[in-house]
């Protein structure tokens, strides 16, 4: 009788790990007590826009805590943002074409171009208290990670079930209920990857906005980004590595403990009829449901807490059922606002053209330069990536076992902000001779090739099995397997990462053109040069421009090149059963 | 005896006002009263499902109005159910929280819903799934699910919108069995039960009263009551008439024509035919077989002998009419001199009739044909059509008419399509059916 023994050790084992579970959700939350009580006091303490940054790697832990609550602020905000937002778009049938056109010009403007008008606001907002600065820079965070987690929520809404929206119909469920039983499970999915992304992308501009000069004024918050830029810009190799493998880790341990929970819990909210085979796991998701302590909470607190909003929004569901006669007044304030907002506009674009027509005309010249140069990068970039995308994430998802061993280093590849690398590889390619005209393709590169990468690989996986069967029968050349099965199977995927890559090459600019390295300022031909120095420089009309010329040439090119690719993809490559 | 809920000339129409109004539902009058089982049978795109979503309130009429009990309906209808054709399950709550989710809705506090809830499960034979989640469960079991939400609510009228048609045969007659005899037995608290189906056997098996919508627009073709005793036997002679006397009126639209219901809403005959979504290989067969038999045979035997649904059945022999190839009489479909031609043709031969019949027949094929060969680079964009079409048919309906035309047009070679510049043109005066396919190479 073994058998006896290894269950009961295994009982204990279970016994033991459970009170140490509670332990450390215990110290969890004190911790969480003790930064807010940190993060509070800096904050409301006094005003020190330039702060001054230590290279010693004892500073790490403190900066590493103040970016991450920075980041972790921002993707509060733009999940509240991107709720709302994409929740008004899709049901606001008179509002819905304007605020997705919107949504698709803002996510063409880069981070820096919003940096001036937030940080005055800020300052302007709170002049003695610190609470100002952090707060622009957090807004700052927040407008790169936004846009994508608004579209994302906007589209899963418009794609719910017609049965599906009209059970929740006749079964009279309120908007309260209705929101949380049916729009927000059926967005979670694209909700939490689209946060992945966002979450990276914050990463990525953290160097941008955490340290900057604005005209005159200089702005330093302590932190990660600063940490780095500051190494960076001494060429101190050591505190660059210090920093570089902070940030990496704090990087992975989130993955650890966020993302991969988020990901295995959101795998219930699937819309599937028959279960799939392979389910993503999450080891920490299994311990945190293990704990007593939080089913503890969660049967005293959340249940009865839910329960008491679900029966109040019911309730006030019922009372709002019985008809009102139409709000003339509600039309009448939505007219008013609508026509200030209007005029708002047109007297921003009059003051806008005004300001432009200051501009010389060899500033006109380099910014039409700067945009072609940018541009040839961009495109050299997008090729470089899907030249080696391609037959590697076909390789990794015709090969299961590849997949298995590729996929999570990949993730993890990819969640490396490449601007973390940036001063590493600008001293291999100064020590190459190569410079940073050249280089930035390589930054950009880095930032952008994973979505590529992660779209051929999930495309390659997609294409039937069936079809690559008939390739085989039939004795498929190499060629003609690529010509007829592969390149058409993956073009609906290949283009959404092409799609995404682009945008993102061309907001990466700005941080791959122009870099404070070693005490001077290494730039190169680009409009992404140019916005950042721009923005050094406090020549306002200047920065006004290139983002005018940038987020037309995104736009422009998603309208013109992409959006066609795109419906392509959905007619004549669409994989139907 | 009052009804509970009462159609009075509804009608549900798309596009705008005016001539080039498309007419799903013609004005009727329908009521659903206490004690039936009501079934409505129709062929697909009859707008079974769209009256049943009218009748709820999910849907606003076009024109008249829906009653319940004394009150005209604005929106979804409080104390109806409906169970759906996909289950409709939210794969994300546990079966019992989808079944509670309607009481929530109307704020029962939760011991009392896991309560009723439970109980419902039990009746439905669901007792001891309460945790599992929908895609756990088997085609069968959801539905079960579907029905135990349903009947929660004890809703007055329960709706069915094809129930058991996404469910194997065993399935379904199990289900349809177990849902009588909770019926029968007063073991559901409703009053009343409405169900759409397009399977004429179930409709006989459930109903106490069955109503036959013609389509473009629906009609009421016939409203009876089912006069025979339960438990009901397929094999029964009076069964077997009764489902044999339901084909002929579904299988012949001619009848429309001298319904009274028909007369209230003139229709502008329309310029272009609706054509019938079928494959001319699909005509071709039907051709085929029907030489064979003497030319003539009767539509339900043609179905069984080709396998098919006699829903699927009817826009192919729709397709054989419209080309002149046949003719429907009295629930039999009878080969016309043009259409055996075609049958005993060859390929090319019969590439050659078909072009024919379909110039000839066919409003939008022959315009088509005859815009293109009146350009000077015999090109044309499609929308132009699309436009055009789009002034008789719902935008949805416009495209499938064009593609139906264009898979014709294709075929007779009278003209061809390019989908990525989404223009039409004529094909090279070669003989293209000649030379092989270019993917071949």
């Amino acid at each position: 009788m073994t058998l006896r023994p290894v269950l009961s050790r295994a009982v204990v084992g279970e016994r033991t790990w459970s009170v140490l579970l509670d332990l450390v959700v215990f110290a969890a939350v004190l911790a969480g007590i003790q930064g807010l009580l940190v993060m509070t006091r800096y904050w409301f303490g006094a005003m020190t826009p330039a702060a001054e940054i230590s290279r010693s790697p004892r500073a790490l832990p403190l900066y590493a805590f103040y970016s991450v609550v920075r980041i972790s602020l921002a993707y509060v905000l733009s999940l509240l943002f991107a709720l709302v937002y994409g929740y008004i778009a899709a049901y606001n049938k008179r509002l819905e074409a304007l605020l997705v056109a919107v949504l698709d010009i803002l996510q063409s403007i880069p981070v820096l171009s919003f940096l001036p008008g937030v940080m005055l606001a800020m300052v302007a907002l709170f002049p003695t208290r610190q609470l100002g600065v952090e707060f622009g820079a957090i807004l700052l965070i927040f407008t790169g990670q936004v846009w994508n987690m608004a579209f994302s929520f906007y589209a899963s809404l418009k794609a719910i079930p017609r049965e599906l929206r009209e059970a929740a119909q006749i079964y009279g469920f309120g908007k309260w209920q209705r929101f949380v039983e049916l729009e927000l499970p059926y967005g979670a999915i694209g909700l939490v990857w689209n946060s992945m992304v966002s979450v990276a992308g914050g990463w990525f501009f953290l160097m941008a906005c955490e340290m900057f000069v604005l005209g005159k004024r200089d702005f330093r918050l302590p932190g990660l980004g600063s940490y780095l830029q500051t190494a960076a810009g001494n060429g101190d190799t050591a505190a660059i590595f210090w920093g570089l493998g902070t940030m990496i880790g704090v990087i992975l341990l989130i993955d650890q403990i966020v993302w991969r929970p988020a990901i295995a819990w959101s795998d219930k909210f699937k819309f599937e009829q028959v279960e799939s085979g392979e389910q993503p796991s999450s080891a920490v998701l299994n311990l945190l449901r293990r704990s007593n302590l939080l089913e503890r909470f969660r049967i005293a607190v959340l249940a009865p807490l839910s329960e008491r909003i679900g029966l109040r929004a019911a309730r006030h569901a019922e009372i709002a059922e019985t008809p009102q006669p139409t709000a003339h007044w509600k039309m009448i304030v939505g007219m008013v606002a609508g026509a200030l907002l209007g005029g708002a506009i047109l007297y921003s674009l009059f003051e806008a053209a005004m300001t432009l027509k200051t501009l010389t005309k060899p500033e006109l010249i380099s910014t039409l330069q700067g945009a072609a140069a940018t541009w040839a990068r961009v495109i050299v970039s997008l090729l470089i990536a899907a030249a080696w995308t391609i037959p590697a994430g076909v390789a990794i998802g015709f090969n299961p076992k590849l997949a298995r061993f590729a996929q999570p280093f990949a993730q993890v590849a990819a969640s490396v902000p490449a601007t973390a690398l940036f001063p590493v590889l600008l001293l291999a390619l100064i020590r190459m001779g190569g410079g940073l005209g050249v280089g930035s393709i390589l930054l950009m590169l880095l930032g952008t090739q994973w979505y590529v990468l992660f779209n051929v690989i999930a495309g390659a996986m997609a294409i039937p099995t069936d079809l690559r069967e008939v390739a085989d029968v039939f004795h498929f050349g190499q060629w003609a397997r690529w010509r007829t099965v592969i390149l058409p199977g993956i073009f609906p995927y290949l283009i959404t990462g092409m799609v995404t890559a682009s945008g993102g090459a061309w907001n990466a600019s700005i941080v791959a053109e122009y870099f404070h390295f070693k005490g001077q300022t290494l730039q190169t031909v680009g409009l992404g040069a140019q916005i950042s120095s721009a923005t050094d420089s406090g020549n306002w009309d200047l920065l006004l421009l290139s983002t005018i010329v940038m987020a037309v040439l995104v736009v422009g090119v998603n309208r013109s090149v992409w959006r066609p690719l795109y419906r392509l993809a959905q007619t004549r490559f669409k994989l139907e059963g | 005896m009052h009804a509970i809920i009462e159609a009075r000339k509804v009608e549900k129409s798309y596009g705008s006002e005016g001539a080039g109004m498309i007419q799903v539902i013609a004005p009727m009058d329908l009521a659903i009263y206490p004690g039936e089982i009501l079934a409505v049978l129709g062929p697909s795109g009859s707008g079974k499902s769209t009256l049943l979503r009218i009748l709820t309130g999910l849907a606003r009429p076009s024109g008249g109005e829906v009653i319940h009990h004394g009150h005209e309906v604005g929106g979804p209808c409080e104390n109806v159910s409906i169970v759906f054709q996909s289950f409709a399950l939210f794969p994300w709550l546990t079966v019992l929280e989808n079944v509670a989710a309607p009481l929530k809705a109307r704020g029962v506090p939760a011991a009392e819903r896991t309560e009723r809830s439970v109980k419902i499960l039990d009746t439905v034979g669901l007792d001891g799934f309460e945790n599992a989640y929908p895609k756990e469960l088997s085609g069968g079991m959801k539905q079960r699910v579907g029905f135990a939400r349903a009947l929660v609510v004890e809703p007055e009228v329960l709706f069915m919108d094809e129930p058991f048609s996404a469910l194997d045969v065993l399935t379904a007659e199990n289900l349809r069995g177990e849902l009588l005899e909770l019926w029968q037995s007063h073991k559901m608290p409703t009053r009343a039960v409405f169900v759409v189906t397009h399977n004429i056997e179930e409709a006989v098996l459930l109903a106490d009263r069955i109503i036959v919508l013609g389509k473009n627009p629906a009609t009421i073709r016939t409203d009876f009551r089912v006069a025979l005793e339960r438990p009901r036997d397929r094999k029964d002679a009076r069964f077997t008439n009764l489902v044999d006397y339901i084909y002929r009126v579904l299988t012949r639209p001619d009848l429309a024509a001298l319904e009274p219901v028909a007369a209230i809403a003139p229709r502008a005959k329309p310029k272009y035919q609706m054509l019938p979504h079928a494959r001319r290989g699909a005509i071709a067969g039907l051709l085929e077989m029907l030489a064979g038999h003497n030319g003539r045979d009767d539509m339900y035997r043609l179905a069984a002998a080709l396998s098919f649904e006699i829903d699927d059945l009817l826009p192919v022999v729709d397709g054989a009419v419209l080309l002149g190839f046949a003719k429907v009489e009295e629930g039999d479909v009878e080969i016309t001199p043009a259409g055996r031609a075609f049958a005993e043709a060859d390929i090319l031969r019969r590439k050659e009739l078909f072009r024919a019949a379909a110039l000839e027949n066919i409003a939008l094929i022959g315009e088509i044909t005859r815009s293109l060969e009146a350009r000077a680079d015999h090109t044309l964009p499609d929308g132009v059509f699309e436009d055009l079409l789009d002034e008789h048919f719902s935008e949805e309906e416009a495209k499938a008419q064009l593609e139906t035309a264009i898979g014709w047009g294709r075929y007779a070679e009278l003209f061809d399509h390019d989908n990525d510049s989404r223009q039409f043109f004529l094909p090279e005066e070669a003989p293209a059916a000649d030379q092989p396919e270019a993917a071949a190479h």
